[in-house]
């Protein structure tokens, strides 16, 4: 499946026989913008909302001309979150199907009343009666002091919610089959882009598709240890095995693609043939996805484990803005064959 | 009605303060294709009458909270520019210890209590900061610097309405200068009347021109000496435009966000060139007090490029600290 691969740019993407396979290559950007423009050419009931969508920048690009093609079914907004998502919600119980656009995820927190108490309830809390097919896109910045309120990472606290689904899409081709799989989905959906994404270029057929939610994906088959990545940790995680392979050491990538429900069959069944964990995480620690995954695999497949298993994360504090600062926040490739290592029992790994 | 004096030397304490702020974002308009500089940059070039007209009527002592477009305020409210310019390098000696960057200034001595890059974030804080003030009975006015764009929150209606019924010595200011990033203020409000809200809460609102920094400064007088007297909030809705680009050094018309004319009509009316005309008319000040005034605010920027350029970056030690503060 040539897009299980991720490129860093689109050199790269011919250079390894993309073009000659007559596959198209598209940016994450690019395949986001085409994912909406087929779903709302296709179904008048859908409509985005959001700061900025109809604007020169287009949402990092990702609305891009939309506004000139389907009018006020693209909607730019008031700066006001919170009320917009009840309103979204409003619209999702009335028929719509509403994607909210924030520029950065850290504004959803604005809007965690209308999500958590409303959005993510509305079905169970009478009986199942109402559907909110609802879908919260919500972008992680990072980088160039984007500082404590512009950088963050939220999706382990959306996927603590019932109700709710997650989803973090870490390729172009997941970038557009689960926006249109989030929008069919029937539930609220918190749909988390990390901008650093935005240019990686991959296959993405033309037409609709749609990736179901709930499952994860094999990147790269391995036999030494399991590695759960999400987001921009897929491709960290990818180089990370490859570096590891030249040590022998054969690392299976799990590209998590969504949060909740996640995918624990497939996580099962890779730590029963490795024996080892590592969950290489774009956010904090403490409660966070790696947490609820580790735990899943004590209650499901505790015997299989060789070795404590071992989290990459984000120091526990907020984002610090001084580029020196910044420098030391983010773990990459290196922290994950880091932990590899660790997980391997490898003496010489620094803990 | 306020009493105080008014400083004889106004014009001239006006003048500088607005020119002290322009000379100030050029220089980090000028300076920040270096990439030095590694954090957002919100410049207000253009909007400079509104803090300085409103800071000169505070003391040191009382609050003022900004936002993401924040230099200006701080600058108007006596912050030295060292700290500032460190904390845009991200360097130990800025003001947040390089933890916050641009859009986080904070200035204890000078009654800058931190700054929210969250839309309509600090409006709520400032309120808070003036119930403090109300219930030590210190006497303090708050001055809240907000947008246009920040007008639209549900938060600051909320908070209008607790400090209107709580009789809080608050200054609401909101800078209306058309525009939140790309959208204008008319495909966003349905009224485009944002000094009415005051009128809801039954305070006392007033519209002014933001670019002409007599008329804020006279406005913000009756305002903060209600704040002061226990008479309750005030809105002052000023109007003016933004030269910059939302964020960054450059204007935006080139990449279509806003009109060109639109942009060269404003700079027409640039505060402190109509201040300056008016100065030399009524000979408030010379040529040369302008040169000197300049000349001296140069001085300042260069030493405090200097010192932020010289400054340490923080310590890897430092990352994990504050998190916590310690029990008291
Ligand atoms: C709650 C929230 N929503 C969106 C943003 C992104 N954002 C930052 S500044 C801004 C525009 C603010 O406009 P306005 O309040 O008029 O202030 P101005 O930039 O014009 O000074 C937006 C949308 C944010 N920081 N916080
Ligand atoms: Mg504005």
């Amino acid at each position: 499946m040539p897009w299980t691969k991720i490129y860093a740019n689109k050199t790269e993407f011919d250079r390894a026989g993309g073009q000659k396979a007559g596959l198209r290559g598209l940016t994450y950007r690019e395949a986001l913008l085409e994912a909406a423009a087929e779903l709302l050419a296709s179904d008048e009931d859908v409509f985005i909302m959001g700061e900025g969508v109809d604007d020169s920048g287009g949402v990092f690009g990702t609305t891009l001309g939309l506004r000139e093609r389907f009018g006020n079914r693209v909607m730019d907004t008031p700066l006001a979150e919170g009320a917009l998502t009840g309103i979204a919600t409003g619209a999702a119980i009335a028929g719509m199907r509403p994607m909210l656009v924030h520029m950065r995820v850290d504004f959803t927190l604005l809007t965690m009343d209308q999500i958590i108490n409303h959005a993510a309830k509305w079905h169970y809390m009478f009986g199942g009666a109402f559907k909110t097919p609802l879908v919260i896109r919500g972008i992680i910045g990072r980088g160039w002091g984007s500082g404590a309120q512009h950088s963050q990472n939220l999706h382990s606290l959306f996927a603590h919610i019932p109700g709710l689904k997650v989803v973090m899409p870490a390729n172009p081709y997941d970038a557009k089959g689960l926006l249109r799989g989030a929008v069919y989905d029937g539930n609220p959906v918190i749909f988390i882009e990390h901008r650093w994404l935005y240019e990686h270029i991959g296959h993405v057929p033309e037409g609709p598709y749609a990736v179901e939610i709930g499952k994860g994906i094999v990147r790269r088959p391995g036999t030494d240890v399991t590695i759960v990545a999400l987001s921009l940790m897929v491709s960290e995680s990818m180089q990370a095995a490859d570096a590891l392979s030249k040590d022998g050491k054969e690392a299976e990538v799990i590209d998590l693609r969504t949060l909740k429900p996640f995918d624990a069959p497939l996580i099962m069944g890779s730590v029963r043939k490795t024996g080892r964990l590592v969950v290489a995480d774009t956010g904090w620690k403490e409660c966070g996805i790696g947490a609820e995954i580790i735990s899943r695999v004590a209650e499901e497949a505790f015997d299989s484990l060789h070795g404590p298993p071992v989290r990459v994360n984000l120091p526990e504090c907020p984002t610090p803005a001084s580029p020196a600062l910044e420098k030391l926040y983010y773990p990459g490739k290196d922290n994950i064959i880091e932990a590899v290592k660790t997980a391997l029992g490898d003496a010489t790994a620094a803990r | 009605m306020n009493n105080a004096k008014r400083p004889r030397d106004l014009p001239a304490l006006l003048y500088s303060s607005m020119l002290r702020i322009r000379l100030f974002e050029e220089r980090i308009a000028a300076l920040y294709p270096e990439q030095e500089m590694k954090c957002p940059v919100h410049l207000c070039i253009g909007q400079e009458a509104i803090a300085a007209g409103v800071c000169l009527n505070l003391e040191k002592r009382d609050y003022v909270f900004s936002n993401h477009r924040g230099h200006g305020h701080a600058l108007a409210k006596g912050a030295p520019m060292r700290p500032l310019m460190a904390e845009f390098y991200g360097k130990k000696t800025g003001c947040s210890r390089g933890k916050g960057g641009s859009m986080h200034i904070a200035d204890r001595e000078n009654g800058i209590p931190g700054t929210s890059a969250i839309v309509g974030g600090g409006i709520p804080m400032g309120v808070g900061a003036a119930l403090a003030s109300s219930l030590k009975n210190d006497g303090r006015a708050t001055v809240i610097f907000f947008g246009d764009g920040a007008s639209e929150e549900g938060v600051f209606y909320e908070s209008f309405n607790f400090a209107s019924l709580k009789k809080l010595g608050v200054v609401f200011v909101c800078e209306n200068n058309f525009y939140a990033t790309n959208s204008h203020q008319r495909s966003r409000q349905a009224a485009c009347n944002i000094v009415n809200a005051a009128a809801a809460f039954d305070a006392h609102g007033v519209c002014v021109d933001g670019n002409d920094a007599m008329a804020v400064y006279e406005a913000a007088r009756g305002a903060v000496a209600k704040a002061r007297g226990g008479a309750g909030p005030s809105l002052i809705e000023a109007v003016t435009y933004r030269w910059k680009g939302h964020v960054g050094p450059e204007a935006d018309y080139e990449r279509g966000c806003r009109p060109k004319d639109e942009l060269m009509e404003w700079i027409e009316r640039c505060p402190i060139k109509r201040f300056r005309a008016r100065l030399l008319e009524t000979n408030a000040m010379t040529e040369r007090d302008m040169d000197a005034a300049e000349a001296s605010i140069n001085e300042e920027i260069d030493d405090a490029v200097a010192f932020a350029k010289a400054s340490p970056y923080p310590d890897a030690s430092d990352l994990l600290t504050n998190v916590y503060a310690a029990m008291q």
